[in-house]
């Protein structure tokens, strides 16, 4: 029973993440196709990301949607593709989600401190 | 025995959608690692940029943009069907997912 609770709320929190991250990517692709243009260079983008607060806040909420978005994923494709499931691969997805958030407001803070 | 169907739309946007969720998360930690150079300052940042000018690198941004748009497309259509009550929208949305990964990526390769 508690399984089953437990495979709604991912299954729920993949919906959920999906529908921000619809809208942050939505976002980041238009800055990426109007950033590129003349090419990127370090200060222009250190002064995209120094010009608000919420441009470093947008992006926090960003990587917290991936990390997750992206660990269950993972966990549905270990099960369905590899038939790795229960403690072991919960586990190891969750490090590997921990570790991209981890990684992704290091960024986040590298360019906006 | 029955086998799966496989080869219909609905099969492929499936594929598409976990293949391209599976590289954009592979893509991820690089994507950070990269951004963290700025902690050592502007001008290493600027050195990483210098790197990626490479055309085999604008090669693999125009992929990971296309990839993006897909998974994007593609999971907007999932919770269309998930969420909503008109399946036979199906193909339709499929094909709209397609596009819109397509021109994404073309915005970006002639904009690099």
């Amino acid at each position: 029973m508690r399984d089953a609770r437990a495979e709604v709320f991912l299954w729920a929190a993949q919906r959920v993440t999906a529908v921000f991250l619809a809208f942050f990517v939505l976002v980041h692709l238009a800055t990426i196709v109007y950033a590129v243009r003349g090419g990127l260079g370090a200060a222009e983008i250190l002064a995209r990301t120094h010009s608000s607060l919420a441009i470093p806040l947008f992006y926090a909420l960003f990587v917290l949607a991936a990390s997750i978005h992206g660990a269950i994923g993972l966990r549905n494709i270990a099960a369905e593709w590899l038939g790795w499931r229960g403690a072991s691969a919960n586990a190891v997805v969750s490090l590997i989600g921990l570790v991209l958030l981890a990684l992704g407001l290091r960024a986040v803070l590298a360019v906006s401190a | 025995m029955m086998r799966p169907a496989r080869n219909h739309p609905a099969y492929w946007a499936f594929l598409v959608h976990r293949l391209s969720g599976l590289a954009l998360t592979l893509f991820l930690p690089a994507h950070f690692l990269a951004l963290g150079t700025a902690l050592q300052g502007e001008a290493r940042l600027d050195g990483f940029l210098r790197w990626t000018e490479r055309p085999w690198v604008i090669a693999g941004e125009w992929i990971l943009v296309m990839l993006l748009a897909a998974h994007l497309a593609g999971g907007v259509r999932l919770l269309a069907l998930e969420l909503m009550p008109w399946r036979e929208w199906q193909k339709t949305l499929a094909a709209l997912a397609a596009g819109f990964a397509v021109v994404a990526g073309l915005l970006f390769a002639l904009a690099r």
